[in-house]
């Protein structure tokens, strides 16, 4: 064939016959598609039904699998479980302070880096290190942290000490063992960050300075242009802040092992004893599908609310 | 509108638009000079608080484990112990670890950054039947918690009797990534669509338009998932905790738990174990920032 016959031809012009009656190029761009198909199939769609089923039965990894239909779940829904519904209040706590404390506490960053500062690199490592760093290594320097006399409480003796009031036990208090996880988790918001701070590179400069010149003072500006612009990174920052707290697990792991008395035991912590350490798989299981459920209608009523306050660009008429 | 009014003069030193400079220049300096003492204030302090337990850590690294529980506490370490670091090495398995880690970063970085190089061309740049179904698979598993899959993976493992191996922890990275796909579709659907017309009646098929067009154009993206990945493979706990039990099979994330249930808790070692294990990241991470932050942005995480 030649070039011009290319050149006008569009993509689905039936050339030669491969299998499924489509195209070479068709089969083509199947295969570059192929290798992840498989990886899907077989270690996430295969694994998912297999966990679906699990949860409907008594499996303890050896001998039979014994059917249960809808007890699992009954059992963790109905409260009997104490220790479940223990550890979806723990979860719930969580993520409720977790994830605004990040989203402002990363949304001040990375205004501060968007200025024009000399040596910003530096700070940009600061702040941006310790949210990739290996999850046990922050676990352990915390633990230590977060000591009756760690540093933590070195700092707030300062202003303590004077008002006559003694810092809190974190990790050996059920009361404030969640509140210094929080405070812990707040170390880590470099991947935040970062997304802000590119879309903070993207807004237009002259904007503000249309801002600037409707008598806008620097709340002006941060009101009713950086926020509005940055509400598609908000967005996606709280959406996948959301799904990330309800799997915090490295740190409850490392740190506290759920205690005290169950006051940091959270979701994926009794999932992981469930099946790793009672090995009881079904129930195991249909923890991980309550998760599961859990942050999927999460994330879809974050995605119906989206459509009343995320600003799209290329959506302006 | 105003539009002349506005414009910035690139040239001018104090970058203030002129259109603002002409009201009461010496004010308006004088308050933008205040807020740049309070930005460098405020940074300064931010990167403090950032950076202390970092700080500590390094010092506790090199303090002799009596001196650790001083009260009040040393701030430099005295007497300073290169030791901790030798001892480290020689009490766990430690080079089994990192060889170990390195192994999986490096099929990670085949399997999920080479990969979706390839799955997301098919994305970006074919059509099929039900492509754009299988796209919105793609990212409905990023909505998917990976440990909803854990018990059924290890049933599954156990069953082939891959467990207690790196296997169980690669073997499901190898056939690309669903973040790192949709990183690179985005930017893939960035590039104009003559340049791949342009090499196909030169006579370039599917994978030479690849190679030789996008790859080439694609390299901060492709950087960006690049470091994500390596950063990601290095610190992955979950299922390397969950599939391997036996010390030496463990990859480093993993492996500097074990100084704290060996003999009671070695938190020097520990804290040097840890320096070890952060600091090809903070290497990774200080030269390749630049890429790293404009491949965020470019990659068009908006949408």
């Amino acid at each position: 064939m030649t070039a011009t016959d290319m050149a006008s031809a569009p993509l689905g012009v039936r050339r030669r016959r491969g299998i499924l009656g489509w195209t070479w190029k068709e089969t083509q761009g199947f295969m570059f598609i192929l290798p992840w198909l498989f990886g899907f199939v077989v270690f996430i769609a295969g694994p998912f039904f297999f966990s679906f089923f699990l949860s409907f039965t008594q499996w303890r990894l050896v001998g039979d699998i014994k059917w249960l239909g809808f007890e699992n779940y009954a059992q963790l829904l109905s409260g009997e479980d104490t220790r479940f519904v223990q550890s979806v209040y723990n979860t719930a706590y969580y993520v409720v302070f977790h994830v605004p404390g990040v989203l402002i506490i990363s949304f001040i960053i990375a205004g501060l880096l968007n200025r024009k500062v000399r040596g910003i690199a530096i700070y940009r490592t600061c702040f941006y290190l310790p949210s990739i760093t290996t999850g046990v290594a922050t676990a352990v320097l915390w633990y230590w942290v977060l000591q009756p006399n760690g540093l933590l409480n070195n700092f707030l003796d300062i202003i303590l000490t004077p008002l006559g009031v003694r810092a809190p036990n974190w990790l050996g208090s059920t009361t404030w063992a969640m509140p210094g996880l929080i405070i812990m988790s707040f170390w880590s918001v470099g991947t935040t960050m970062i997304i802000y701070l590119a879309g903070l590179q993207g807004i237009p400069q002259h904007l503000y300075e249309a801002a600037e010149i409707d008598g806008a003072g620097w709340w002006g500006k941060v009101r009713h242009v950086t926020i509005p612009m940055m509400t598609p990174q908000i967005f996606l920052t709280m959406v996948l802040a959301v799904i990330g707290s309800f799997q915090v697990f490295t740190a409850a792991l490392i740190i506290t092992e759920g205690g005290p008395a169950d006051a940091t035991l959270f979701l994926l912590l009794y999932l992981y004893w469930n099946g790793f350490r009672f090995f009881k798989m079904g129930y195991a299981s249909a923890i991980a599908w309550i998760l599961f459920f859990v942050i999927l209608f999460l994330t879809i009523v974050q995605f119906m609310t989206a459509r009343r306050w995320v600003y799209y660009e290329g959506e302006r008429a | 509108m105003a539009q002349q009014t506005i414009t910035v003069e690139p040239s001018d030193p104090s970058g203030i638009p002129s259109a603002v400079r002409i009201r009461t220049p010496g004010r308006i300096r004088a308050m933008r000079a205040g807020g740049r003492v309070t930005t460098y204030l405020v940074l300064w302090l931010g990167s403090f608080l950032y950076a202390i337990p970092f700080l500590w850590m390094v010092r506790t690294s090199f303090m002799r484990l009596d001196k650790l529980f001083e009260e009040p506490p040393q701030l430099w370490p005295d007497p300073w112990i290169w030791q901790n670091y030798i001892d480290m090495w020689e009490t766990g398995p430690f080079a089994n670890w990192i060889v170990n880690s390195l192994i999986l970063v490096a099929l990670g970085m085949l399997g999920q950054t080479l990969v979706s190089i390839f799955v997301a061309y098919g994305f970006a740049r074919t059509q099929f039947p039900g492509r754009n179904q299988l796209f919105v698979l793609i990212l409905a598993t990023l909505m998917l918690p990976g440990h909803v899959t854990i018990v059924p993976k290890f049933v599954m493992f156990r069953t082939v009797g891959l467990l207690d191996s790196l296997w169980p922890v690669a073997l499901p990275d190898l056939w690309g990534q669903a973040f790192y796909i949709f990183i690179l579709r985005q930017f893939y659907l960035t590039l104009p669509l003559e340049l791949d017309e342009a090499a196909e009646i030169d006579g370039a098929n599917l994978l030479q338009v690849l190679f030789r067009v996008v790859i080439p154009l694609s390299k901060p993206a492709i950087a960006t998932v690049a470091v994500f990945n390596f950063i990601g493979k290095w610190n992955e706990f979950f299922e390397p905790f969950v599939f391997i039990q036996t010390p030496e099979k463990l990859t480093l994330a993993v492996g500097i738990r074990w100084f704290r249930t060996q003999y009671g808790t070695e938190f020097q070692m520990l804290m040097a174990a840890s320096i070890v294990s952060v600091a090809p990241i903070v290497i990774v991470f200080f030269f390749a920032q630049k890429q790293f932050i404009r491949g965020i942005a470019l990659t068009g995480i908006k949408s």
